[in-house]
């Protein structure tokens, strides 16, 4: 009836999970109590759940990718505290069984369902704006997206109390991950969080592709789409190009271990190399699809708050779209120690270096957008400029480890691990919480405390480098990745100085959520009116903080790069014109209900529970099916409406002024 | 001439940065053989030329953030300028002249020190090989007819031949402070060509993830005497039990913190079954397949073999394209 799941999939006898459940059951109970008593689900229901307004979908990815980031990063300090107590072959106070899923989790969590997510929200809030459109082109399906993304979230999280997840290494290499080895149905959470997330994702890559490349307002040629754009749109291109690789190599594996077959196993002559190239044909781009949009991110933050357009904007699209390109000619550098011959290992190190000409040229472009400007130093921009020095550290150790005869010695060991949390962190997370301080007064119409900001950046800063600096040197003394333990004492004191690092990003993630809460307090001293709090130079600048729901009530025909800068200039940005009817998407539950089941289907996958499957996959597609008769999607809203929406606007604008 | 004094320059940058990271001991940049030293001093010429480019962008950085400050109005301040050829070609040559002489380096070093090319020595090297096991190593010296469990010893200045498998997962080969690692994978033999030029204990570990007890998957590699190692070898032979197929059998069984074994005998061709044990027998079905998939005609994962990803050539051939 149920499958493999019975009474003894909680684990029970775990205190630290048990705690953590308690503490989770208790909060959530908080949470859903204070709802029902305010009378909220209504308004949650109607407002966001099934909103397909992307500015509102964009804001809950960024939650759900906050809340990931405290998850993850809890994993992360267990694990720094785990090795900083096992020396001399100590046994610390996880056993490999609980560690091994724990690293697992804080890669797939970090990379899926934290970065992906904040990524994916800041396109969603953002990219519409700066081309001039009043939604994406695919509302729905946006919303489907996100939903299917929560499921996957839901299922990770559910993972830790029911059974147990994948303790194989965040790409679940074969044999490992094959039911030889992992009988679990840890590996089967893995596969069906990474499936049903990975699919909403896909459909997020189709519906922005779309969006940018049909629904930018006249005028708006591709060479005058603002850099974040750019960069949302190579993204989104290499989204929809390495995504589904992802989904058949995971299909492969499920076969692999669902049906009997022998894809990556060597009964029958499957072999697991087959596998590696294949995680790594998506996994490379993917890196990519995490750190383009933040190069855009920066590029609009450096040039606005230097009071200049982006230096060398060309160069800058050209090296996006080589970026793009040339990160599906890389995978190999992720296992040069394969066994693959000198020629293959040199292509690809060659092609790896070759990436870093035009990423190389980016950081110019930035330098050289400072020079001669004026630089005010806002909160996201000592998170730009942090990032520019922290990110060429990673560079150089990146070209470092694409020699494939020097990654001979340093693959798998912990210089690579601080090679890629010096790309992640100094790039991904900075550019994320550069891009969130720099937006946010846009998405909510008040700007965040500056001062905590600041102090979270340099808790940040200081707490990465003496975090991560340790690890490097650990790679040169010949300590390997995912160790739980070791018998060598010398490691031990900087394992001490990297959890004590950890320990002041910690600090610095408290005081982004106390930025918030304060934020949140004070809004109404810290209040945008103008709709312009920074001099923006993009379009998404030109509307209210927060923007009406249809964005825009007169579509700009664009002239320029820096249209809306230009209208500024020559005093024509506020000019009102006669008002019209606009066509609107409406709010559906669909995406919600499709999602439900979603979670059915995957949850009885999981588990073996066949008919919660069958009822899953059948109400998914029903729903769907339901939906695409559903010929009440769209509403026209009146121009009186529009009129009042705006004078309103503009009578604040006046008082500010 | 010049070119000696560029190196050395380089030399010392990387030397440089090294000192700057900690200028504690640090194995993978202190190496005890011909290999590793290479690996070393590739390393700092190629950290010494990047640093040519990063160590300006970090100053220039501060130096710009720190100058055109809003509130130094004494800073020229040019709030159209966003275009200039001259910058733009320079920016664009100086990274792709760096890559282009890094690209050199990687192409010429991928070459001379594949971890499947042979050491040149007068010296007759010495055979190991290597299986990956639930969780400890294996080490076979066919031509001694010992095998060992966790410790592995040979003779300084004599090149060291290994063949590498597993019997479980995925794992790497590798004795840090000796240079290379490759991979041990199942159904395969991956090669790697060590020498050691001092003697000493070094450590050796698997630097794959391979499953719970992962994290004491180390070994002794003893670099040693010829007089030292024909004694390890004696103490091998001396040693009371011998590697039948039911003590490999018992051995497979995954085991953690497995102690240092030997013994005495070991059959000739254990190392091939461990390889072979997935293909099927020549007249069953889909052998023909195997054969043509990743097989070569010795029953081994040569060098040749690993060699599909478009270039099948011969060990020899090999050889000539490297020089």
């Amino acid at each position: 009836m149920f499958g493999k799941l019975s009474l003894d999939a909680v684990p029970y006898h775990e205190p630290i999970i048990m705690g953590t459940l308690a503490i989770i059951v208790l909060g959530g109970i908080a949470v859903l109590a204070a709802i029902t008593r305010y009378g909220k689900w209504g308004y949650l229901w109607k407002e966001w759940f099934t909103s397909v307004d992307h500015k509102r979908i964009g804001v809950m990815y960024i939650i759900m990718a906050l809340v990931m980031l405290l998850r993850g990063f809890a994993d992360a300090i267990m694990m720094r505290l785990q090795q900083a107590l096992a020396s001399n072959d100590a046994a610390g106070y996880l056993p490999p069984h609980h560690y091994d899923q724990i690293f697992t989790a804080h890669g797939v969590i970090m990379i899926f369902f934290m970065a992906m997510p904040f990524i994916i929200g800041l396109m969603n809030i953002i990219v519409p704006l700066q081309i001039g459109a009043r939604d994406v082109a695919y509302p729905f399906l946006n919303s489907l997206s996100f939903w299917l993304s929560a499921v996957g979230v839901i299922l990770i999280m559910l993972s830790m109390f029911v059974g147990d997840f994948a303790a194989t290494g965040w790409l679940a290499y074969p044999p490992l991950s094959e039911l030889g080895y992992s009988p679990t149905v840890g590996v089967d959470y893995y596969i069906w969080a990474l499936q049903i997330s990975g699919l909403g994702t896909t459909l997020t890559g189709i519906n922005f592709i779309v969006t940018i490349l049909r629904m930018r307002a006249p005028g708006m040629s591709l060479m005058q789409m603002p850099v974040f754009t750019w960069t949302a749109l190579v993204a989104n291109v290499l989204i929809v190009a390495a995504f589904p690789v992802l989904t058949a190599t995971l299909a492969l594996l499920t076969a692999d271990r669902y049906l009997d077959m022998h894809f990556f196993t060597n009964e029958l002559g499957g072999n697991a190399m087959m596998y590696i190239n294949l995680i790594w044909v998506w996994g490379h781009p993917e890196v990519y699809i995490l750190i383009l949009p933040c190069f855009g991110a920066f590029s609009e933050i450096i040039s606005t708050f230097s009071g200049k357009p982006l230096f060398g904007y060309k160069s800058m699209v050209y090296a996006t779209v080589s970026i793009g390109v040339l990160s599906f000619m890389v995978w190999l550098h992720h296992f040069f120690t394969m066994g693959s011959g000198a020629n293959v290992n040199a292509f690809f190190g060659i092609m790896t270096m070759i990436i870093s000409v035009p990423t190389g040229v980016k950081l110019f472009n930035w330098l050289f957008t400072m020079y001669r400007g004026r630089i005010r130093f806002t909160a996201p921009v000592y998170w730009t400029i942090g990032f520019m020095v922290t990110f060429v550290i990673g560079g150089v150790t990146g070209v470092l480890m694409a020699v494939p005869a020097a990654d001979f010695v340093l693959h798998n060991s912990l210089f690579l691990i601080a090679h890629f949390h010096n790309v992640i962190i100094g790039g991904v997370v900075f550019g994320c919480i550069a891009a969130m301080n720099f937006w946010f007064p846009k998405a909510f119409g008040f700007t965040l405390n500056e001062k905590l900001g600041k102090a979270s950046f340099w808790c940040w800063l200081v707490g990465f480098y003496l975090a991560f600096m340790p690890v490097y040197v650990l790679g040169f003394k010949g300590m390997t990745r995912r160790m739980n333990h070791y018998a060598n004492p010398e490691w031990h004191p900087y394992l001490v100085v990297a959890f004590i690092g950890a320990v002041v990003i910690m600090a610095g993630i408290a005081l982004t959520v106390l930025q918030l809460a304060v934020s949140i307090k004070d809004r109404k001293k810290n209040l945008d009116l103008t709709g312009d709090p920074w001099g923006g130079r993009t379009l998404e600048w030109s509307t209210s903080s927060p923007p009406p729901f249809y964005n825009f009530a007169h579509v700009p025909k664009i002239t320029s790069l820096e249209h809306y800068w230009d209208e500024k200039e020559s005093g024509k940005a506020a000019q009102v014109g006669r008002y019209e009817d606009i066509h609107m998407p409406r709010n559906t539950g669909a995406g919600v209900i499709i999602a439900g089941f979603g979670f059915l289907l995957t949850f009885g996958l999981v588990w073996h529970i066949w008919w919660l499957a069958i009822i899953g996959l059948a109400g998914m597609i029903g729903t769907f099916i339901a939906r695409s008769y559903d010929r009440d999607v769209d509403y026209y809203v009146s121009a009186k409406e529009v009129e009042r929406i705006e004078s309103a606007h503009f009578t604040q604008m006046k008082e500010v002024a | 001439m010049s070119k000696h004094l560029i190196t050395s320059a380089m030399r010392a940058l990387g030397a440089g940065a090294v000192v700057l990271l900690g200028g504690c001991s640090m194995e993978v940049l202190s190496p005890k053989g011909d290999i590793g030293e290479q690996e070393r001093t590739l390393i700092l010429i190629a950290l010494g030329l990047m640093m040519l480019v990063a160590v300006p962008v970090i100053i220039l950085t501060l130096v710009f953030a720190w100058r055109y400050r809003a509130s130094n109005t004494k800073a020229t301040y040019a709030p159209k300028w966003a275009h200039s050829t001259a910058i733009e070609v320079v920016v664009w040559a100086i990274p792709a002249i760096i890559v282009t002489i890094l690209a050199v380096l990687a192409w010429r070093t991928s070459h001379s020190l594949d971890p499947y090319k042979p050491l040149e020595s007068q010296a007759k090297p010495v055979h190991v090989e290597v299986v990956a096991m639930d969780w400890k190593w294996l080490f076979i010296y066919p031509d001694y007819g010992v095998a060992t469990v966790n410790e592995l010893a040979f003779p300084t200045d004599v090149p060291v031949n290994f063949s590498i498998t597993s019997d479980s997962v995925m794992n790497s080969f590798f004795i840090p402070q000796l240079g290379s690692q490759i991979y041990a994978m199942t159904g395969m033999t991956t090669k790697l060509h060590l020498i050691a030029r001092e003697p000493g204990t070094y450590a050796g570990l698997s630097a794959n993830y391979s499953g719970a007890g992962f994290s004491d998957m180390h070994f002794k590699a003893i670099a040693t005497s010829e007089q030292g190692f024909a004694d390890w070898i004696k103490q091998a032979k001396a040693a009371p039990q011998s590697l039948t197929a039911e003590v490999y059998q018992a051995l497979s069984k995954p085991s953690e913190k497995t102690p240092v074994t030997y013994y005495a005998n070991v059959p000739a061709t254990l190392f091939d079954d461990i390889v072979n044990k997935y293909m099927a027998a020549p007249h069953e079905e889909g052998a023909a397949m195997h054969e043509g998939m990743h097989m070569s005609a010795d029953h081994t994962m040569s060098a040749d073999g690993m060699h599909m990803a478009g270039m099948p050539m011969s060990t020899t051939e090999k050889a000539k394209a490297s020089e």
